[in-house]
């Protein structure tokens, strides 16, 4: 098999240079499927500590990104570095335990699973996901002590989000709303570095709404945590990111802040071309 | 409400220990009740009998289905290959614990002890499992249902190739015993030990009311694997109940989603796959090697799907489930048929030798011929029996008995903790 | 194309698919050991026998002709299994025992009639157990008969399961039709056995013996086996080139994406592919017990191993895919002797089977269309 070479850079884009700290750089990102380039050479940078945007319309390709950044996908050619290391083509759990996580557009709970389970199951490095600590008797008391703590945390953490009342339901239970909050609950049990949020806000309700922009912002200050964010909400973006990255038809077309982005001529004529 | 949720909400009622010991004693009653019926002034005997040889089923199928749950129930890992594994443990101790020498004809072996054997057999089955696993574990359920079975029709195809029937290893003869099979050290003799040690003053007794010796070891070995059964059930439960658990579940449900949150998938699959072949390997031996000597004709895959009948029955996902579901198995569809059609005798109607003759004598309105020839023909028929009830319980009930009830994957209770404490635990 | 490009091309295959390298080095060193000793030459290496031995030109062409046999037969059965393995997405584990049952209702139809008016009884009749051996020459047309009640039969009896069993639970996932399939397999089986008994009967055996090249000895229900399978496959073609409705289901073999989008199958293509597929598979058990001479409650339960090798090698879905893939796999069960000890040949099947689920689920064929 040999891979296509990496497609040109887009004369567009803005390098990464413009900003100051990337903590995930995307370059040249390329995937196809069969003969559909769904991501065709998009480069981007997202600095640490920030919130940002990702948008575009149907079909441009964000969530395909999401998934080559995450390891769910295997690019066809590109590059993307994380931390300042190479990441391309890495399974999904190595990111994960580095601190890379994403939540899933069509969320994907598990649905055998109560809603407590699932975001239990989150923390890394449990001390009990070891067969011969959970089995052996002396061992499992330390089992025991941690499940406690995550069991706590989970509850705190289900409380925030106001889906406590429904811990013990199976997560196949749930309304479209109720499982975009759950993900968002799960990856957060992962301490994570960086979230990739994959349309979080669909289905979810004003006021929740405006809690979780908020709780997004908190965490940004109190843990530094990193987010990009893809949202059809153009409200909500223009309003929280200080730093929106627009692509169409697989590519990066134009990036910025708020104000750059609704100036760009590129970035209309995306939409409406899009939407027509 | 139908029946079905009747007696479901009565088990969901009971503590699971309640539930299976009153689930395996029912059985036991009726075989009780079957051996007075039939048995006459010889009901003693013919109860330890009938009591025996159903308790030990119900153990080799109970381990067989818990092995099979967490695979399948918990990981969601369809493995068809349960009679090969089954036969790589058991041929592993056999291998193992054979007398070095032999009665004429037969192969020789390691000579080692029996514990030595059973743990021999348990490792070379996981780690038989674990070399399968390695590439299969990737693909779809339906293409590892066909990898395993093949899989373990090659293992049974090499255990009966004579050209492994006797070996030397390094210099030491040893071998499979090729299509005649193997005679070893067998767990029985630890019944018989026991009967004739501690359990003396109740052989006398059991002599007493006309038990014989046989069915009193049988009787012993049954309860003696019933041991296995609750220490397997142990551990299985602090396995399934905890974070460990919590990722096969989730696996189960979705892989991709596991990953993306720092689980390494192909790992748990791979400890889980051995876990599981571990306790097939240790049932091949104590179930289907229970007098000390196995051929490859036990390890049809037949077998396979006797298990996966049983974990249907009880519920798959549910540990619980699959003791009580082996103990409906392997009592009501299994064993008790072929007893009933065995001491049932139509008032002087002998069978016809085929079923031509027995319709015929339906064709002149005379059904009795065709009776005859039904309940003579009992144990053939409950196979379809099992067949039925399995494609019933796919339709119409796929939870099973106890599949339906949610058993969280945790080691703690997970009540909201009141403010203040936090740590509190259930053990 | 050069030498040096050649040479990469195989340091590509090597590095990127050491799966197929492994099993392209095997194959190769087979055939170097099947010339050497059909050439009857022995290679030693360091004192070791590596490859060679003998083998004569005439034994090797009987072993052909054999797994060409069998694979026809097995090829026909597979249609079905693959079929219904495509369109209706799970893997019939009862289908082996379809076969089976389709064999015995041609053979009872066959032995019946070949021996009313000689006085046997007709329960011996039924029970295939007078003694006497069928062959296409001397008895054609109850063979012929039973031919087409085996094919008719197992049509009847698929469609009953499919109605009772499978037609409730068109919505449910592939795991839990697959299960319902092992308790329809069960079922069947003990069914017949139920009726026929567990004993093995033989009710045929060639009735002429002709030799072809002066080296190759077949008899005439092998023929009839060789003639009857060629004109099914080539139907088979015609009905899938020819008629819409064929057109539809090959359609729908090939793309299951295809077949989810635009809202088939539809209960009449289930039914032609249940129709298809079961007529096909009581034939080929049906011409398998000509062959073999010999029927048992469970030889197409055994068999099942072998259609899905036939069927996954052929390539899932793919109707020329399991014809050829049945061949192939005859082969490699018969020709397997020139290197197995005659105990392990069915493993090597087996192998086969699983190696390209693993290597190239998608079949040696590589998904190319039946088209
Ligand atoms: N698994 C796949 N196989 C084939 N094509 C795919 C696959 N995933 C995505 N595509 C195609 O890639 C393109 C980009 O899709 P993607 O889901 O990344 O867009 P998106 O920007 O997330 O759109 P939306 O806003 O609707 O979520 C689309 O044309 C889509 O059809
Ligand atoms: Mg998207």
């Amino acid at each position: 098999m040999s891979e296509p070479e990496a497609a040109p850079r887009q004369e567009t884009a803005v390098t990464s240079d413009a900003i100051e700290s990337p903590l995930l750089e995307v370059d040249g990102l390329r995937k196809e499927f069969g003969g559909v380039v769904a991501v065709d050479g998009a480069t981007f940078s997202v600095a640490e500590g920030s919130l940002t945007g990702l948008i575009g319309p149907n079909g441009a390709g964000k969530s395909t990104t999401f998934n080559c950044i995450t390891g769910i996908h295997e690019p066809t050619g590109g590059r993307v570095t994380f931390d300042g290391q190479d990441i391309t083509g890495l399974a999904p759990y190595t990111l994960a335990n580095r601190g890379l996580v994403r939540t899933f557009q069509i969320a994907r709970e598990l649905s055998e699973m109560t809603v407590l389970e699932n975001v239990m199951l989150a923390p890394g490095g449990q001390v009990g996901e070891s067969v011969l600590r959970s089995v052996t008797p002396g061992l499992r008391s330390e089992v025991i002590k941690a499940e406690a703590a995550v069991r706590d945390r989970a509850w705190e953490t289900l409380e925030f989000f106001e889906i406590d009342h429904l811990a013990h339901e199976n997560a196949g239970n749930l309304s479209g709303g109720q499982r975009k909050l759950l993900e968002m609950a799960r990856v957060l049990m992962t301490d994570p570095e960086m979230i990739l949020l994959d349309e979080p806000l669909a289905g979810v309700n004003p006021t929740l709404e405006e809690k979780l922009l908020e709780r997004i912002h908190e965490l940004r200050r109190e843990q530094g945590l990193t987010f990009l964010l893809v949202e059809h909400d153009m409200d909500v973006i223009m309003n929280n990111c200080e730093h929106i990255i627009v692509m169409h038809q697989g590519s990066v077309l134009a990036e910025g802040d708020a104000e750059t982005i609704t100036s760009d001529e590129r970035v209309l004529e995306a939409y409406l071309g899009g939407d027509v | 409400m139908s029946t079905v949720d009747t007696i479901r909400g009565r088990l969901d009622a009971l503590p699971d220990v309640g539930l299976v010991v009153g689930f395996i004693g029912a059985i036991w009653a009726v075989m009780l009740v079957l051996a007075i019926a039939v048995g006459g002034a010889n009901w003693a005997n013919l109860a330890a009998g009938f009591v025996g040889s159903v308790t030990v089923l119900i153990g080799g199928y109970a381990i067989l289905a818990l092995a099979l749950n967490l695979q399948w129930g918990y990981t969601g890992l369809f493995n068809i290959g349960i009679a090969g594994f089954m036969a790589v443990g058991a041929y592993t101790t056999a291998i193992l614990t054979a007398p070095t020498d032999p009665a004429a004809g037969a192969v020789p072996g390691l000579g080692l002890p029996l514990w030595v054997g059973l743990i021999g057999g348990m490792v070379m089955a996981a780690i038989v499992g674990g070399l399968a696993a390695l590439p299969a574990l990737r693909l779809k359920a339906d293409y590892l249902a066909i990898v395993t079975v093949a899989f373990s029709e090659i293992i049974r195809l090499i255990v009966n190739w004579d050209g492994l029937a006797e070996v030397s290893l390094f210099g030491v003869p040893v071998g499979t015993g090729g299509a005649t099979g193997i005679s070893f050290k067998s767990a029985n003799d630890v019944a018989s030990t026991l009967i004739n040690g501690v359990g003396q003053p109740l052989v006398t007794a059991a002599e007493g009311v006309g038990v014989s010796g046989p069915n009193l070891a049988n009787l012993t070995y049954g309860i003696l694997l019933l041991l296995v059964v609750a220490a397997s059930y142990w551990v299985l439960a602090r396995i399934t109940d905890s974070p460990f658990g919590r990722v096969l579940k989730a696996i189960r449900e979705d892989e991709t989603v596991t990953q993306s949150l720092g689980k390494d998938t192909r790992l748990f699959k791979i400890k889980t796959f051995m876990i599981g072949c571990a306790l097939m390997g240790l049932a091949g031996v104590l179930f289907r090697g229970q007098a000390g000597y196995i051929s490859p004709q036990q390890f049809r895959p037949t077998i396979t799907f006797y298990v996966f009948a049983a974990l249907i029955i009880g519920g798959s996902g549910s540990n619980t489930g699959s003791i009580v579901g082996a103990a409906t198995f392997s009592g009501l569809l299994f064993y008790l048929p072929a007893r009933l059609g065995e001491n049932i005798s139509l008032g002087g109607t002998r069978a016809p030798g085929n079923i031509v003759d027995a319709v015929a004598g339906f064709a002149s309105l005379d059904p009795a011929p065709l009776l005859a020839y039904i309940i003579s023909n009992v144990s053939t028929l409950r196979f379809v029996l099992i067949g039925v009830v399995l494609i019933y319980i796919i339709q119409n009930q796929p939870d099973g008995l106890l599949g339906h009830r949610n058993e969280p994957a945790t080691s703690v209770s997970l009540d909201r903790p009141q403010s203040g404490s936090g740590g509190e635990t259930d053990e | 194309m050069g030498i040096a490009e050649f040479a990469r091309d195989g340091r590509v295959v090597v590095g990127e698919r050491p799966g197929a390298a492994v099993v392209a080095a095997v194959g190769g060193f087979l055939l170097l050991d099947l010339v050497a000793k059909l050439a009857g030459t022995t290679v030693f290496f360091v004192g070791t026998k590596l490859l060679g031995g003998s083998l004569t030109v005439s034994s090797l062409l009987s072993m052909v002709v054999d797994g060409l046999l069998v694979g026809l037969a097995v090829g026909l059965a597979g249609i079905g299994l693959s079929m219904t393995y495509s369109i209706l997405d799970f893997a019939n584990f009862a289908h082996g025992d379809t076969v089976t049952v389709g064999a015995f209702l041609g053979w009872v139809a066959a032995y019946i009639t070949a021996g009313l008016g000689t006085g046997a009884p007709i329960a011996e009749l039924f029970m295939l157990n007078s003694g006497r051996q069928l062959s296409t020459v001397s008895t054609l047309a109850p063979v012929l008969l039973g031919l087409v009640v085996a094919g008719v039969g197992s049509i009847g009896i698929v469609l009953l399961i499919d109605r009772l069993t499978y037609r409730p639970m068109r919505d449910t996932d592939n795991i839990s039709l697959l299960i319902a399939s092992i308790g329809v397999a069960l079922a069947l089986r003990y069914l017949i056995a139920f009726v026929f008994g567990t004993e093995t009967s033989g009710v045929a055996s060639g009735g002429l013996r002709v030799t072809v090249f002066s080296m190759i000895s077949v008899t005439d229900n092998e023929i009839t086996l060789l003639v009857v399978s060629v004109l099914l496959m080539l139907g088979v073609h015609l009905l899938l080139q020819r008629t819409k409705l064929g057109k539809a289901m090959r359609a729908m073999a090939d793309n299951e994406d295809l077949a989810r989008v635009t809202g088939i199958p539809t209960e009449r293509v289930i039914r032609l592919t249940w129709i298809l597929g079961g007529g096909l598979a009581g034939i080929g058990g049906y011409l398998l017990v000509l062959e073999s001479g010999t029927i048992s409650f469970n030889f197409g339960w055994i068999l099942l191993l072998l259609i899905f090798a036939a069927v996954i090698v052929g390539g899932i879905g793919s109707i020329y895919g399991a014809m050829a893939g049945g061949i192939l796999i005859g082969l490699v069960d018969s020709l397997a002797l020139i290197w197995l000890p005659s105990g392990l040949t069915r493993a090597s099947a087996f192998l086969v089977l699983i190696v390209v689920l693993l290597l190239r689920p998608s079949g040696i064929f590589g998904g190319v269309s039946t088209a």
